[in-house]
């Protein structure tokens, strides 16, 4: 189970780099988290704690917000530049 | 039979972020990646977390995926996104995505080679026990956490919104 997590992991982390527009680098993100609460979720297997679980709770109603307000950004930011990509996202300026 | 059902949900989670890699529409990243939800639930299932499975299916399966979804129907792309024009950056992540893995594997191999499952009682990641759990031990989280979803429903609506015309 810790290696198919470790595995996500890194595969989220390839993600990330790769692929070059904003949505599908968010969606790595989503991929690693994903991975740690499977590690958490196999750690509390191992000691039989609940506290794991408690732990993946909290993890997956972090991420519902976070993914809320980061595409609220990015829809923002498309509707700025009519662009997501990174390749062409080059001023912070509003 | 857990050991035969583990390699296929593990597989279906790994080729799922590997599909998500290897087609460029954003559309199809998205359901790739709901597949990989629905079997890293199947995987929280297998690990004694029947609630927390249930969890990841409506949550992450469901909403978060189809808020992903959404987004990349308003921001429509024409023809997706074209290859990247520079390829180095993709051999280097190919490579040190591996190395980073193989980093963690050196750093956490004690960890990950003591199989230690101690067999929890028949009650282990009911969902009777975790909401026990979230309203003693994690009552404050419990708490913080939804005074940040507020915080987040209200941050998205306002982000989100179009500007008023005067």
């Amino acid at each position: 189970m810790l290696l198919v997590s470790l595995i996500l992991f890194v595969l989220g982390i390839i993600l990330f780099f790769v692929k070059r527009d904003l949505i599908t680098m968010f969606m790595a993100v989503e991929v690693m988290l994903n991975a740690a609460n499977l590690a958490f979720l196999t750690f509390a297997r191992m000691h039989g704690d609940l506290g794991g679980q408690l732990i993946v709770f909290f993890v997956i109603t972090v991420a519902a917000a976070e993914a809320a307000v980061g595409l609220a950004i990015i829809l923002l930011v498309f509707r700025r530049t009519k662009s997501i990509k990174t390749d062409e996202l080059r001023s912070m300026k509003g | 039979m857990n050991t035969v059902l583990f390699f296929i949900l593990s597989t279906v989670a790994v080729g799922g972020v590997l599909g998500a890699l290897f087609f460029s529409n954003q559309a199809y990243t998205a359901l790739f990646l709901v597949l990989t939800m629905a079997a890293l639930a199947g995987l929280y299932g297998l690990l004694g977390a029947p609630f927390i499975a249930v969890v990841q299916v409506i949550i992450y399966a469901g909403a978060i995926m189809v808020l992903f979804i959404f987004v990349i129907m308003m921001v429509r792309l024409g023809k997706g996104i074209p290859p990247a024009k520079k390829r180095w950056t993709v051999a280097l992540s190919a490579v040190l995505g591996p190395a980073l893995g193989l980093e963690i594997y050196l750093a956490l191999a004690g960890a990950l080679s003591t199989p230690r499952h101690s067999t929890p009682g028949e009650a282990f990641g009911e969902a009777e026990a975790i909401g026990r759990l979230l309203l003693t031990d994690g009552l404050y989280a419990f708490e913080l956490t939804s005074v940040l979803l507020l915080a987040a429903l209200v941050g998205a609506l306002v982000l989100a919104k179009k500007p008023e015309k005067q």
